[in-house]
């Protein structure tokens, strides 16, 4: 038998507390980021169950789905901020947990806060009461998404219960073309391989794109992972992984950061590690995406027609497009492109950190939103924040009739109030085009950040390589 | 946890493929419904018309299957976010065993910390299931045993179904998975301290005001 062993089995066998039978392990949690929504829940439900947190110095909060992305915004500005942030504010103050709150300088989404702070680590085990915690998994770790029980259990034994996944290693080659993103690759996958394809197996992302891709780019590829169902999504950690976690306020420094690097280079895939199954992807291959139905699969490029139910292979597949076609108020066989919106969302755990504002920004500098769109720029934290606005961004958004937000979740599931109307079409930048994600009846289409900006000032879905993007004068981003 | 041994009824079928969690519970009842009165708003997009009417074709709406606690799905039932509220929905309306070609993982995990049963079959048995629950005036009865592991359809098939021990008895014996982590504390104060020389810098955090 091979010695030889995968990333995540390593991951894996460095967290196990005790097996308790065949794949059946308790892991230790390393890491655990609550925010409003679940956390809020869950801590209350710890407190009426009489248990305490096990580990507070362990965990991290911040509020991001329930509140207001309004400037001058308080917890009191959406219907729910008070109950949710609040709830996870007092909780966190009585539990001695960490808490990043509105005012504080590091608040924002949980995906983009861990990373960005250096809370999550290559190495570690790190949960959330979030599906998109697979978003850290781009820092060589393992990172799943779990239910409020899980959460309390996490809270009160800092381990989980977890069976083995399977290991599939998803492998891209090749160059991106121009106009082509991280968020253009994930979908790609997603709608070759189907939104099953990952169910029960870790995935690990390599190849030579990948491994020419920042780490923001990475981050956007493993958010989605779970939009094909896979538990995790990872990437090695590698040179870029520590340029950019170099320095951060929660990462090891001095002498600590030296042993954490040996280790952490220790933890990528041997040679001739077995993976259950094995995909390759040609990346030159890959134009801009968008999508056109209500689950992140039914996707095409920009060029390409609106298909036809009949074009798809099982019924239940083309069932599944007479019904998104339906919902999505759209004409099968007609170009996808020159199709009428009425709003862009640029935000979102996916796309909300300063490279996926820079490039909307190149777009929109120069440019008008058209008239009668609504166009929302959100960035994902406080810190994007402020560095954006360092560069000048949100003054070029503004000129060009964006909205320029307070960080937060936003309209990537309208949690906070922040609907599309019903019938209304959106260009999003999430991860999300389920029926009602934005709100009843309102109709999502998932793209890149340049290709929203895109269709923000052209008033339709288009290839965002028609448009010249201007010159930022910036050096390239992280 | 409360208990689940055996289920005796109809198994209404919804072969609609990659049924969401935001389908099972739309974000906005995620606010102000609880656990309690979830199940109100369990398939709101497909259960109700846009006038807040019973879509009379869902199935769940028909007089025969309202009761069901057996329901059959379509691939990749439960996909999307790890909202627990999908499985407290569902129980609502008194489902307690769920059988699908596949399901969202997070959601499958999250059902057995509600006493429901989320069986995973192949393609064709499914379809094969709901061939035999729709061919019916509303009585086809499916019969459900957690300790042998078995479905028994209405004409007499028994279809053995995968389950792990711990999970079979944590059902049978409606056992609480925190209570019995917590017995075994001291193991986890074991890793913890070995953990500490080995990766130190994970255990001590610096800490931003």
């Amino acid at each position: 038998m091979s010695e030889a062993k995968t990333l995540v089995e390593k991951l894996w066998s460095t967290h196990i507390v005790r097996s308790l039978g065949e794949d059946l392990d308790l892991l230790h949690v390393d890491r655990l980021l609550l925010h409003d929504l679940s956390g809020a829940r869950a801590m209350k439900e710890l407190q009426e169950r009489g248990l305490s947190v096990r580990n507070p110095e362990l965990c991290l909060a911040t509020p991001d789905h329930s509140i207001s992305t309004m400037p001058g915004r308080t917890l009191a500005s959406s219907e729910h901020g008070e109950a949710f942030g609040g709830g996870l504010r007092d909780m966190a103050n009585a539990t001695g947990i960490a808490h990043y709150g509105l005012e504080h300088s590091n608040q924002g989404i949980v995906h983009v806060v861990g990373p960005e702070t250096g809370y999550t680590l290559p190495g570690c085990l790190l949960v959330c009461g979030d599906s998109h915690t697979s978003t850290h998994g781009a820092m060589g770790c393992m990172a799943f998404g779990i239910g409020s029980s899980e959460l309390v259990h996490v809270m009160a034994t800092q381990t989980i219960r977890q069976r083995r996944p399977k290991a599939m290693r998803i492998t891209i080659d090749g160059d991106l073309g121009p106009g082509v993103e991280a968020k253009d690759v994930i979908l790609h996958i997603i709608g070759q391989l189907g939104v099953a394809a990952g169910t029960g197996h870790a995935v690990e992302y390599a190849g030579s794109t990948i491994a020419n891709m920042s780490m923001e780019g990475r981050l956007t590829i493993c958010n989605l992972s779970i939009e094909f169902g896979a538990r995790m999504g990872m990437v090695a950690a590698d040179d870029t992984t520590f340029e950019y976690l170099k320095g951060k306020p929660l990462a090891p420094e001095g002498a600590a950061w030296d042993e954490a690097l040996a280790y952490w280079r220790t933890m990528v895939s041997d040679d001739g590690a077995v993976f259950d199954r094995e995909v390759s992807i040609d990346a030159s291959e890959i134009a801009p995406q968008i999508t056109w139905g209500t689950s992140p699969g039914q996707t095409v490029a920009v060029t390409q027609n609106i298909p036809t139910p009949d074009s798809f292979a099982e019924a239940e597949q083309q069932q599944g497009a007479v019904n998104a076609l339906d919902y999505m108020d759209l004409k099968a066989g007609a170009p996808i492109a020159g199709t009428k919106i009425d709003r862009i969302f640029i935000g979102s755990c996916t796309n909300s950190r300063l490279s996926d504002l820079r490039r909307a920004a190149a777009i929109a500098k120069g440019r008008q939103v058209a008239e009668g769109v609504i166009a929302l720029v959100v960035p994902g934290s406080v810190p994007v924040k402020v560095a954006a606005e360092a560069e000048g961004l949100h003054e070029i958004f503004l000129d060009a009739g964006f909205e320029w937000r307070e960080p937060g979740c936003a309209q990537c599931v309208a949690s906070n109030g922040e609907v599309v109307p019903p019938g209304e079409r959106c260009i999003s930048t999430a991860n999300r085009n389920f029926v009602g994600r934005q709100g009843p009846g309102a109709r999502t289409h998932l793209a890149g950040p340049a290709m929203a900006a895109a269709a923000a000032v052209m008033g339709e879905i288009t290839d965002v390589r028609n448009l010249e993007p201007a010159d930022l004068g910036l050096e390239e981003a992280e | 946890m409360e208990k689940l041994q055996q289920l005796q009824g109809v198994a209404p079928p919804l072969p609609r493929a990659n049924i969401d969690t935001d389908i099972i519970t739309p974000m906005a009842r995620l606010n102000t419904a609880g656990e309690h009165n979830m199940h109100e708003f369990t398939f709101e997009p497909l259960r109700f018309l846009a006038d807040g009417s019973e879509n009379p074709d869902f199935v769940l709406n028909k007089p025969a299957y309202r009761d069901a606690q057996i329901l059959i799905a379509g691939r990749n039932f439960g996909c999307g976010s790890s909202r627990e509220t999908a499985v407290w929905g569902i129980r609502g309306l008194g489902i307690r065993c769920v059988i699908a070609e596949s399901f969202g993982d997070i959601f499958f995990n999250n059902c057995f910390q509600n006493s429901v049963l989320p069986i995973r079959l192949p393609a064709e048995t499914v379809a094969d299931l709901m061939a035999e629950a729709s061919d019916d005036q509303g009585n086809m009865q499916f019969q459900l045993d957690v300790a042998q592991r078995t479905l028994t359809t209405p004409s007499g098939r028994v279809i053995s179904f995968d389950l792990t021990p711990d999970r079979q008895a944590a059902l049978l014996e409606g056992l609480d998975e925190i209570a019995q982590t917590l017995k075994d504390d001291a193991d986890t104060t074991a890793f913890q301290n070995k953990d500490r020389s080995a990766r130190p810098w994970i255990h001590e955090l610096g800490r931003i005001e």
